[in-house]
């Protein structure tokens, strides 16, 4: 058996990449009174618990690890096919399959301990009830840094309307989730589709979330020309990837300026080191990435090194530097 | 991403242990048209070494759009001779991902992330082996085929397809087993009609005591509820349309048994491809039988030899 060889992709040939000093970047975020090794984190569902990629590389080199959400009970999900790839994107509608909050803790949260990555566990419910029986069993669990509250799940006592798309609804999950919780921080995780995401942050923040997470899937559709069928079994599936970057850019941005002070977990369509740079500078804290893990598994780790590079080059030294800088155009 | 590893002929990346996966720059070393499919040849010495029958790569496409990376099945590694170091894989041009892949010559360099999946179970006792393959699904039966020879297994190998050119490499298919019947839809070679009209024929000449299978779901559903009618053990190898490949998205799942009864929606890249025939949940799935199953299903069958169980020839899998 050969030992895998480990060449790292060979810098750009530009002449200030050698004089550059990696180590006077310092890649440290505060995340809601947390402080992470660097701003690169996994979006929920597109990274399982972790161990999975651990095949590939050691995944404590991430800033934090948001898992897959976790709901009460076990859940099988939806029938397939459960994705399509679109331009630029992909459509999913998964379902939410996960093995429930006990079995999760009994072996992916052990499993997790093991490694010296910072925890944040999704959640998930179809009631107000759900997510607070799931907060209740994280409380005290080591290595939990903090709870992401996924509100774009349907509620089932409010006709299936998405949490995320009403205020009063998603203020009650985060406060029920908030009394469970009261130590630790706590990310609501918004949906695109709604006509001012900022009422909604609002909401969310003034129910006691320390933080918020977006953007979500925006909700699609594909239809086979051919047989006149729609491409998901559940006819409509939520969208990820590079296609939704403009619209992650904005509501992100438009969050950031309505609550400069409320920390941020930006993602949607993140790949490259340059996207990083772009939701950093349009006010986000940690940047998530999902669909990108899909492409190449390596991607998260490739970024850390890359944001390290980028910064050093440009002479900047910490992301206080990056956060929010947007400059009116003249 | 894909530009570094693009220009680069030797980068691998991964963890320098025996079984897990890496993602390695592939220097396209031959490509050739083998009827209605292409072999590509490809040098990744690290994929070889790790290789299995049953397990698949996942190969970055290019193109206006295309994000995720496409899976085909391992047909053949090298480990030693002139050709050490190559992983081949058979496809179908049919879509755009695959239509960028025909467009490839010698030379061009792949990224490629594996070997993936759970492989074929080798047998733990002397059992005569059927290998039932549509398509393009012969091809990695041909690498099942060698391994189950070097334990000294019996193989035989049914082949089908709709028609003569997309009957993958027949001269192969007749020197690696000790029997092969072709079968085509539209009866231009071999036999005409469908991989399960021969199955219960040939299972009973060659004496067959497990059933392994590729192809199309349509076909792996027909072959794996007769092979439990006809109480053979089987290990299928299915295709789902997967996002990551690599366990992480939950796209690919296919619905299972388990030994109380409920179903479970397994991931096929990394619970699978290859799952027990007899565990999976058909009836939850969206793959229906197409055409007539077994004929002549109700000639008596006189004295069936003893048949081992899943547990004695895979443990408890
Ligand atoms: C484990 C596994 C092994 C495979 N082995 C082979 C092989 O050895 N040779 C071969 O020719 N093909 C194989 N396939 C199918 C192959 O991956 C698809 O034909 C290919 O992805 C089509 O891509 P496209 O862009 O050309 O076509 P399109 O049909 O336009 O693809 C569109 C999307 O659907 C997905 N898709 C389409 N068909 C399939 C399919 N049958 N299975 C899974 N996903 C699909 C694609 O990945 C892509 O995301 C395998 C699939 C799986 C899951
Ligand atoms: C296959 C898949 C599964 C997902 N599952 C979840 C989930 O369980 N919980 C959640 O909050 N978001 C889930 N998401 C949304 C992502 O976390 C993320 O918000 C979205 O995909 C946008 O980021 P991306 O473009 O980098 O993927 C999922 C996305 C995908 C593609
Ligand atoms: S393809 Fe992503 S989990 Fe199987």
């Amino acid at each position: 058996m050969t030992d895998v060889r480990r060449v790292e992709a060979p810098p750009p040939p530009v002449s200030e990449e050698d004089a550059a000093d990696l180590s006077a970047v310092d890649l440290r975020i505060d995340l809601g009174g947390v402080t992470l090794a660097n701003p690169i984190t996994t979006a929920s569902g597109c990274f399982a618990s972790g161990s999975e990629i651990d095949r590939f590389f050691d995944i404590s080199v991430l800033g934090a690890l948001v898992v897959k959400s976790i709901t009460l009970e076990p859940r099988e999900g939806l029938p397939t096919p459960r994705m399509a790839e679109t331009p630029s994107g992909m459509l999913n509608a998964i379902g939410l399959q996960n093995p429930g909050v006990d079995r999760w803790i009994a072996k992916d949260l052990a499993w997790l301990q093991g490694k010296d990555v910072p925890v944040i566990v999704s959640i998930a419910g179809k009631s107000v009830d759900d997510f607070r029986q799931v907060a209740a069993k994280l409380r005290g669990r080591a290595g939990i840094v903090g709870v992401e509250v996924n509100l774009s799940c349907p509620n089932v006592e409010h006709r299936g309307l998405v949490f995320a798309c009403a205020a009063d609804p998603a203020g009650e999950v985060i406060r029920a989730v908030r009394r469970e919780l009261p130590d630790l921080p706590i990310f609501g995780k918004l949906t695109p589709d709604v006509t001012d995401i900022t009422a909604i942050a609002r909401a969310v923040v003034d129910a006691g979330a320390t933080g918020l997470s977006l953007i979500n899937t925006t909700l699609g559709m594909a239809i086979d020309p051919e047989t006149g069928r729609p491409r998901l079994a559940n006819t409509y599936g939520g969208l990820s990837g590079p296609a939704i970057r403009p619209i992650a850019i904005r509501a992100v941005h438009q969050v950031h300026t309505a609550l400069p002070d409320v920390p941020l977990i930006g993602m949607g369509g993140i790949r490259t080191v340059e996207d990083v740079v772009e939701i950093v500078r349009a006010g986000a804290t940690a940047v998530a990435i999902g669909t990108a893990t899909f492409a190449d598994p390596f991607v998260t780790q490739q970024l850390v090194t890359d944001l390290r590079r980028w910064m050093a080059v440009r002479g900047f030294s910490r992301m206080d530097e990056l956060r929010g800088k947007v400059f009116p155009r003249v | 991403m894909k530009p570094t590893l693009h220009n680069r002929k030797t980068m691998v990346l991964g963890r320098p242990n025996g079984d897990t996966p890496v993602r390695a720059a592939c220097e396209i070393i031959a490509r050739r048209r083998e009827g209605a499919y292409w072999t590509v040849s490809l040098s990744a010495p690290d994929i070889a070494e790790r290789a299995h029958p049953g397990q698949f790569v996942n190969v970055a496409v290019s193109g206006p759009g295309t994000l995720l990376r496409r899976p085909f099945s391992i047909s053949r590694v090298s480990r030693q001779g002139p050709a050490a170091g190559t992983v081949d894989f058979v496809f179908d041009a049919h879509g755009p991902g695959t239509g960028w892949l025909a467009d490839r010559t010698a030379h061009d360099v792949l990224d490629v992330v594996g070997p993936l999946g759970n492989p074929f179970p080798l047998p733990r006792q002397k059992v005569s082996c059927l290998l039932v393959g549509g398509g393009y699904g012969v091809a990695p039966l041909f690498f099942l085929a060698e391994e189950l020879r070097r334990e000294g297994l019996r193989v035989d190998m049914i082949v089908g397809a709709a028609t003569h050119e997309r009957i993958f490499n027949a001269i192969e298919a007749k020197r690696i087993t000790a029997s092969v019947t072709f079968t085509t839809d539209d009866g231009s070679f071999g036999e005409e009609g469908r991989v399960t009209d021969v199955l219960e024929q040939v299972a009973k000449d060659c004496g067959t005591g497990v059933v392994y299978a590729c192809g199309p779901m349509p076909m792996l559903r027909a072959v794996a509820e007769q092979c439990q009618e006809l109480e053979l053990p089987s290990q299928i190898a299915t295709e789902e349309h997967m996002a990551c490949g690599v366990g992480v998205c939950w796209t690919c799942v296919i619905p299972t048994r388990t030994k109380d009864g409920s179903v479970r929606m397994k991931r096929s890249c990394i619970d699978g491809p290859v799952f027990n025939g007899a565990r999976i949940a058909w009836e939850n799935s969206r793959w229906e039988v197409g055409g007539p199953l077994v004929t002549g299903a109700d000639q008596p069958i006189e004295e069936p030899p003893p048949r081992p169980t899943d547990d004695e020839l895979w443990g408890n899998a």
